[in-house]
């Protein structure tokens, strides 16, 4: 048997949740004011959970780099969040989002936790109306819908373009109203950098004040994790410049299996790159492709007269375009999945039909929406021969309604007004789905330690669709782990309080103090970000939007190679008892030097296309899906849960079959 | 293009800091203002120079963190704009910009351009929020419709980023505009009401022990707001106190 116990519970798919929750143990409130829950990360996850947790009565105290809980980066989340709650009556159901969800993520997620996601989707909605959140409305004041890449219902609930800002407020109001109460202590500026471990079990960590440098202990009877993706391993990516993956790279090298950490989302719209000074990618909302439709020019002359300056993407005739999504994909056409999308925009690319300098950028183009809605509006307002101006100007009165605050950010970056012309776009590293392996609690393979959000793997499989992150932050963080932790934490009421001055703190920090140590001493001639920026060009190169195996061993390769050199040669100014941004980036670099890694040999083994992991080798040879990605359940379908062994290249594997009874492993098409 | 740079140093909260001069050379004008900063301190590391701090993190001006006083104006030249999103072709080749942090008492300086924004998080811990349990048991989402109207103002209001830009534009580093957006939020929601009276008088307490000024009308703060966030919630803000504080059974 494996050394993976996933703990699923026993009894029908519908039933598990229910069940499990009717039999896991209380905590008696007296006892929950005696126990300690550290949470690491104050996103959507972390902050919800740090608030239910606190109210449900357990001291709290919350661990966040930023300045305040309210900056993590699920604020930057735009389009909306996913809830069964069927208020379009369009056939929505709980089945139907577990179902989509574990389709949409190319069955490669875990089938119980997708079902209890599902379930408690609809909650959610309720939480965050409750709480203030101003979502999206109609003119009868009922909560409104938009569709999402992937799905044929409408179950995504919105604010704007800033879904994220909004839920994630709202989990920080709960989080202050518990600060104020005293339940939760937050620490601010501060960052995990150890974790520390007691008899096996999680019992602390070890924190790194940013402002002043001091090393801090903490204990507590829990640890949870909810620190996000580590899509910065690409350098470029659409997650915010501190967004890391330290403290689960750390809990990792404690014992905590790493999954699936291949599987990452390459996001179809973002805007492009332009020039080597680039920090970061902008994301444009997926909602975006509910109005937008995706072109290349048809003729490789009209590319090359675009890309000189010559003629403009709006004098182009509709037979010259290549709606290529809607081409190759009528049933979805430009609502396809992102990692389709995504590479279908690469192909194009790939082909040389990228219309920006760069060769890299497909048009997203809103013309044909704004004259579809300008008609409508010009209908419902009962003109007469409205003229074309009149029509133009309603259409893009109700574009701007939808989007407005992404065409401003569009404007602000690119300097083009994409009212009038289309939006330049390209694939950019958003999410990833790999993380820490959990089990159906939440609890990692280190006892006591949780991880939760985009900081775990289990519910977007090998692919996540849109509008379902934010869902999965709030569901673990609000309704799954208050229950989960019980079980763990009702025998911890006779541990009592967790000294730090025991000699697993002591030696947890000069382990600290040491690495720090080491790294200040280095003196080299090299800046933290010229390794991370090369680490970046290996991963995108290699481990990017399509793998072979060829490519993969030679980024294994480089990146060792590239952690080496780092080691002896980067150099970090300043000294260690301050605030010192480059030291911060050291610290976070060197351990996606590791990762890099450890995500090369990943998508080495899987010998298969699946999702976001696209393997050159596997593609399907002949029929309607020639070309596209081609499975291979027979021999993947399991999830792969890395075991650290010193170096990234001697984990070893562990293998979590995965077990789909009540769902057909089908071939995704989208045709 | 090439720029001077005079760029503000501070050691730390202690130290009384000083501007420095720098040079950039070849700078993009696509390029964002920070990722020319990111330029600079490249070039400082290679010059064995400590870096300057500052703070920074989405890069996408949603998450608030940027906060630099550029030229003499909260992040910069450009109107409806973050630091982050502030691009190097509002600049002119051979330009002095001059980069200081956001100058407030209650905001004292950390480190260069980083300052401590804490009071805008205490504030929000004395009432912006709904004191609802996480429970997931409340009512159905679409139990209590809103008014289109009303919802639409209060996401208008809560899109706040809480960068403290209204504060360091203001000449009396009043935070009004900053509490009147929370305060709004909850007032023109259904599940604001509870608590309406008693969180307005709160959260202006809280304002005042912080340390922050009065609102003099000037206006400037909305003028930087990166959110557009209007100065007439102000308005509504001192309306909702003068009816709480005369109805408030405290």
């Amino acid at each position: 048997m494996s050394v993976l116990d996933s703990k699923i519970p026993e009894g029908p798919l519908k039933d598990k949740w229910t069940n499990h929750k009717n039999n896991i143990d209380l905590v008696n409130p007296a006892n929950k004011r005696n126990i300690d829950i550290i949470v690491v990360g104050t996103g959507l996850a972390g902050g919800s959970a740090a608030a239910s947790l606190a109210e449900m009565g357990y001291n709290v105290k919350t661990f966040c780099y930023q300045d305040s809980p309210r900056r993590a980066h699920s604020i930057a989340a735009q389009g909306g969040i996913n809830a069964a709650k069927n208020y379009q009556n369009d056939g929505d159901s709980v089945y139907r989002l577990f179902y989509d969800t574990v389709k949409g993520g190319d069955y490669r997620a875990r089938e119980a936790n997708v079902h209890r996601l599902a379930e408690v989707s609809g909650n959610i909605i309720d939480q965050c109306v409750a709480q203030g959140v101003p979502f999206g409305r109609d003119y009868g004041g009922l909560l409104d819908n938009r569709s999402f890449g992937g799905v044929l219902v409408s179950r995504t609930f919105y604010a704007k373009g800033q879904t994220g800002q909004q839920l994630l407020l709202g989990a920080y109001s709960a989080m202050n109203r518990q600060i104020a109460k005293g339940k939760i202590t937050p620490y601010n500026r501060h960052e995990m950098v150890e974790l520390v471990k007691v008899d096996g079990k999680a019992r602390g960590i070890i924190a790194r004040n940013l402002e002043t440098g001091e090393l801090e202990r903490h204990s507590a009877h829990a640890v949870v994790i909810a620190s996000g993706g580590y899509g910065n391993v690409f350098f470029l990516s659409t997650n915010a410049m501190g967004s890391n993956a330290t403290a689960a790279w750390k809990i990792h090298k404690k014992g905590a299996h790493f999954a699936n950490p291949c599987y990452t989302q390459i996001h179809p719209t973002c805007i492009p790159r332009s020039g080597e000074h680039q920090s970061k990618l902008t994301l444009m909302s997926e909602s975006l492709r509910n109005d937008g439709r995706i072109w290349v020019p048809r003729n490789m002359e009209d590319v090359l007269a675009i890309r000189e300056g010559k003629l403009k993407p709006t004098d182009l005739s509709e037979d010259k375009r290549d709606y290529y999504l809607e081409r190759r994909y009528p049933a979805f056409g430009n609502l396809v999945p992102r990692d389709v999308a995504s590479r279908a925009a690469k192909e194009r690319c790939d082909a040389g039909y990228g219309v920006n300098q760069t060769g890299e950028a497909v048009y997203l183009d809103f013309a044909s929406a704004i004259q579809r809605y300008g008609k409508q509006e010009a209908a419902i307002a009962r003109m007469e021969n409205p003229s074309a101006e009149e029509i133009l100007k309603l259409g893009e009165a109700v574009i701007e309604s939808k989007y407005g605050n992404l065409f401003q950010m569009y404007e602000k970056i690119v300097a083009e007004n994409p009212y009038k012309t289309p939006m330049m776009i390209y694939p950019a590293v958003h999410y990833t789905m790999g993380g820490v392996w959990v089990d159906y609690n939440l609890m990692t393979s280190v006892e006591g330690c949780y991880c939760i959000g985009e900081a775990n793997f289990s519910d977007h499989g090998a692919n996540r669709l849109g509008a379902s992150a934010l869902m999965q932050g709030l569901a673990d963080g609000y309704f799954v782990l208050p229950y989960t932790i019980g079980n763990y934490l009702s025998n911890e009421i006779r541990t009592g309080k967790i000294s730090t001055e025991t000699s697993e703190f002591v030696e947890a920090e000069k382990e600290v103090s040491d690495r720090i140590e080491k790294l200040m001493n280095i003196q080299g001639t090299k800046s933290v970000d010229h390794f991370h920026k090369l680490l970046g060009k290996a991963m995108w190169e290699y481990v990017g939007m399509a793998r072979n195996e060829e490519g993969l061993k030679k980024a294994m390769a480089e990146i060792k190679q590239i952690r080496t050199d780092f080691w002896n040669d980067v150099r970090i100014p300043g000294d260690k008892n301050s605030l010192n941004p480059e030291l911060e980036k050291a610290g976070r670099v060197a351990d996606f030097l590791e990762l890099g890694e450890l995500f090369a040999k990943d998508a080495l083994h899987r010998n298969e296309s699946c999702g976001g992991h696209f393997r050159e080798e596997s593609v399907e040879e002949d029929g309607l899906q020639k070309g596209e990605a081609k499975r291979n359940d027979k021999d993947f379908a399991y999830v792969a849960a890395w075991e650290y062994k010193g170096e990234p290249s001697d984990a070893v594997m562990h293998r979590e079959d995965l077990e789909f009874n009540d769902i057909e492993l089908k071939q995704r098409s989208y045709k | 293009m090439d720029l001077t740079l005079k760029v503000w140093r501070q050691k730390n909260r202690e130290d009384k800091g000083a501007l420095a001069t720098y040079k950039v050379k070849g700078i993009s004008e696509h390029a964002s203002f920070l990722e020319m900063l990111d330029v600079m301190n490249e070039q400082l590391i290679n010059e064995g120079v400590e870096p300057v701090a500052f703070d920074h993190d989405c890069r996408e001006g949603i998450c608030g963190t940027c906060s630099l006083y550029i030229n003499g104006e909260a992040h910069g030249p450009d109107r409806k704009v973050t630091t982050c999103q502030l691009h190097m072709r509002m600049f002119k080749d051979g330009e002095t910009i001059y980069i200081e942090p956001w100058r407030s008492a209650a905001m004292p300086v950390i480190k260069d351009l980083i300052v401590d924004r804490s009071a805008f998080d205490r504030i929000q811990q004395s009432g912006g929020f709904v004191s609802v349990n996480t429970s997931g048991n409340t009512q159905d989402a679409n139990a209590l419709p809103i008014p289109k109207m009303n919802a639409d103002k209060a996401f208008d209001v809560a899109a706040c980023i809480g960068c403290g830009a209204c504060v360091a534009t203001c000449k009396n580093s009043s935070a009004m505009l900053f509490v009147a957006a929370k305060v709004s939020q909850y007032a023109y929601l259904p599940q604001g009401q509870v608590e309406r009276t008693e969180r307005v008088l709160n959260m202006v307490e809280q304002m005042d022990k912080e340390g922050f000024g009065n609102c003099t009308n000037t206006g400037a703060c909305e003028v930087e707001c990166p959110k557009s966030i209007s100065i007439e919630y102000i308005a509504k803000m001192n309306r909702e106190y003068l009816s709480a504080s005369i109805t408030s059974e405290k």
